[in-house]
């Protein structure tokens, strides 16, 4: 009966759905999917971690609509081979059978309980540090960065002055390490684990008790790392050290240290660094468009590389030159730079960035301006020419007044007056919140954080879910293409496809049949508005 | 009224008040913290001094070391450099020696200098007596103030000194700049009249 309903209210454009008999969304079908390259996909997510480690290859992905996978893994539960080659989960896994052995048995992973003791490791190097209290210790997730030789860079708690000692500790074990030909990566004492990202001159250091994976912390780390390389360029970074090793590095980082900070503080709370994607401002398709064709107007000029507006960490609009593209970890970059600081605010600034996948050698120069008064909309364009700031000065005021004109920045900040759109208007009851990514186009949707996830706390958990999520269907040793997960307070489905990735949070008491329903729906509903959702066009000058 | 426009550049150690001194100067307010700049931001500003009517075109740069590469990008084509220092701090004012050599060599010939001793309103904990500071302005023949962000004090008389220090007939910008928009007003008034007076007369 349910499906029969739903078969009716299929949009128009997938009507050939109606003739099967679910009104499944077929997962080739991707919602938001676009043959045009608007930014580039930063590295795959399995190719981040350290390069030998093999990404065991699985059977042929079996691809289909989802009950299709889901019936096919059904029926070869028995068959434990058979379901193995599928690259597919469903209720019970290998490494962690215990914990979702069927819908009854309930693990909380969520349970945010604070670990009262720390971990062995932790204990040992913090005995040489009186001044870091049980405080600093219960920080879930530290950064320390240091030189190959040893001299603090930088750390996300504490000053990196007193850290000098544990720094040392890690260097030590570094260099041990490296000494035998080999390379020191993960230390794991009790629920801390401890991932070294060793890069050339610096090594990055993060110590993490939240439960993301090791993965998830050094694919962290490199957009660390990618911070330092946007400050300095790769180039220059090198030749410091190569000139003299023993480089107190904090000296031209003097003033970046915001930018690290609020690179790790993001990564705790925005999705979009997990999944390697950027979230757009959702916009009416010609809106957009006439916002687009406005920057292409009047911003035509010699050496401009990229134009992007931004708003609230959100992409409005990316305009590049014809041969060149923009990374999504670049433009996480760039996001970056605009959220970290509020003196773009006050007058037009004409500033150095390196974007270290567009080119780690060298600095575009960017001119940043806020377009409206309340200082929500930003443009930025990135030349190549140094002295390009008069001219670049006068598209913007050019762009400004026709955006005014139109009332483009009002659409803007109507758009945003609210964070994002409701879980209510896909109508699908018992979905609590999800994440969606489409993989061609690097973008991702989610629906603002409603009830329960509305403190702090709540919102961390839920992340920590996401985090889980994405780690078991990342799996290097395993990946998955389905999780259906049901932890105490909700089940989580997990769909991952050549297209898209599909995060979805449900209440704790849905079934399996009604989520996979849901998630049809859901799908469709993202096909539906995915106009307004992505950016699907790419505009060249 | 005559209309001029001048571009300026502010140089000196990270910290010392550059951009609080601009902020001060354009919106005549002060924030307690405010951020380091990043890379150089841009503001405009008009001042009358005796009947002539200034632009200031102002590049605030940031005082950190890795942006020092950038310096000259702003300095070069600069009619007017301001080198701030932290009468607290020593090391601020040692900056601004080297910064004056470096204006010295590769600036523009006839670019006007001001030394500008900011934090006036933290005198106890001064370091940098100004009767030293001044001596060494008048010996390379720089304008000294000592200013305050915070007080507001000698900011806009900063800029006025440096608005009548200006060489008088400034052969690049200045002119260029006069003639355009004369040319564009007098255009425009010759042909209004022109029509008005014909077609009305005709």
């Amino acid at each position: 009966m349910a499906e029969a309903k739903e078969a009716d209210r299929l949009p128009d454009h997938v009507d050939h759905y109606e003739s099967s008999d679910q009104g499944d969304f077929n997962e080739n079908e991707a919602p938001g999917d676009s043959h045009e390259k608007i930014l580039i996909a930063s590295d795959s997510y399995e190719d981040l971690n350290y390069d030998d480690i093999a990404v065991s290859s699985f059977g042929k992905p079996y691809s289909g609509s989802i009950i299709d996978i889901v019936r096919h893994n059904s029926c070869s539960d028995e068959k434990e081979a058979d379901a193995s080659s599928l690259n597919l989960i469903n209720e019970s896994s290998a490494e962690s059978s215990n914990e979702d052995q069927n819908e009854g048995q309930v693990k909380d992973l969520s349970a945010d309980k604070v670990p009262e003791d720390v971990g062995e490791g932790m204990k040992l190097e913090i005995r040489e540090n009186e001044d870091f209290g049980p405080e600093w210790r219960q920080k879930k997730k530290h950064l320390f960065i240091f030189s190959s030789a040893g001299k603090p860079i930088y750390s996300r708690h504490g000053s990196e002055d007193k850290l000098v000692t544990i720094m040392g500790v890690m260097q030590a074990l570094v260099s041990f390490v490296q000494v035998s030909g080999d390379n020191m990566r993960c230390i794991i004492a009790g629920d801390h684990k401890f991932i070294f990202l060793n890069r050339d001159q610096i090594v990055l250091v993060g110590v993490s008790s939240a439960g993301d994976s090791s993965t998830q912390i050094v694919l962290q780390l490199s957009y660390v790392y990618n911070q330092i390389i946007s400050v300095l360029t790769y180039t220059s970074l090198h030749k410091i050290f190569k000139q003299r090793r023993n480089y107190d590095l904090r000296r031209l980082l003097s003033g970046a240290e915001k930018f690290i900070d609020n690179l790790v503080n993001m990564m705790d709370t925005e999705p979009g660094f997990l999944l390697g994607a950027i979230r757009c401002l959702p916009l009416d398709a010609p809106v957009r468009e006439m916002i687009e064709q406005t920057i292409v107007l009047n911003a035509k000029v010699k050496d401009l590389v990229f134009a992007v507006m931004l708003a609230n960490n959100q992409l409005i609009s990316l305009v590049r030159m014809k041969k060149y593209f923009l990374s999504a970890m670049d433009l996480h970059l760039i996001i970056n730079l605009v959220n970290a600081s509020e003196s773009f605010k006050t007058a037009e600034s004409w500033t150095p960035i390196c974007l270290p996948k567009f080119d780690s050698s060298g600095f575009l120069q960017a001119h940043i301006s806020y377009l409206d008064e309340n200082s929500q909309t930003c443009l930025l364009l990135l030349s190549v020419d140094r002295e390009a700031f008069f001219t670049l000065s006068e598209c913007k005021n050019k762009i400004q007044e026709r955006l005014l004109k139109y009332n483009s920045l009002r659409a803007i900040s109507d758009s945003l007056a609210t964070t994002s759109y409701s879980i209510q208007q896909c109508g699908i009851t018992d979905l609590r919140h999800f994440l969606y990514k489409s993989k061609s186009i690097a973008q991702y949707t989610s629906p603002e954080l409603e009830a329960p996830y509305l403190t702090p706390a709540d919102q961390e958990r839920l992340f920590g879910l996401y985090h889980y999520l994405h780690h078991r269907i990342h799996s290097p040793a395993r990946p998955l293409k389905i999780l259906y997960y049901v932890g105490e307070q909700e089940t989580l489905l997990g769909w991952m496809t050549q297209g898209f990735e599909l995060y979805t949070v449900f209440g704790p008491l849905v079934t399996k049949t009604n989520a996979i329903h849901a998630i049809n729906k859901l799908l469709r509903w993202i096909k539906k508005e995915e106009d307004q959702l992505f950016i699907l066009n790419s505009v060249t000058f | 009224m005559a209309q001029r426009e001048v571009k300026l550049c502010l140089l000196g150690d990270s910290g010392v008040g550059k951009s609080s001194i601009v902020v001060r100067f354009v919106t005549d307010t002060f924030r307690q913290s405010l951020e380091s700049t990043i890379g150089a931001s841009f503001m405009t500003k008009r001042l009358n001094v005796d009947g002539t009517t200034y632009v200031f075109q102002i590049w605030d740069t940031a005082g950190q070391e890795k942006y020092r590469s950038l310096a000259p990008m702003y300095y070069r084509g600069s009619a007017a450099a301001i080198i701030v220092y932290d009468v607290t701090r020593e090391t601020s004012f040692q900056s601004v020696k080297m910064w004056i050599q470096e204006l010295k060599k590769n600036g523009s010939p006839n670019i006007v200098l001001a030394i500008a001793g900011n934090k006036n309103d933290l005198d106890d904990l001064r370091e940098i007596d100004q009767k030293d500071a001044k001596e060494y302005a008048d010996q390379i023949g720089a304008i000294f103030v000592e200013t305050s962000a915070l007080t507001a004090l000698n900011v806009p008389e900063l800029f006025m000194s440096i608005a009548k220090k200006l060489p008088s007939e400034d052969p690049f910008g200045g002119r260029t700049f006069d003639r355009k928009t004369i040319n564009v007003r007098r255009s425009q008034a010759e042909k209004s009249s022109s029509s008005c007076c014909g077609g009305s007369q005709s």
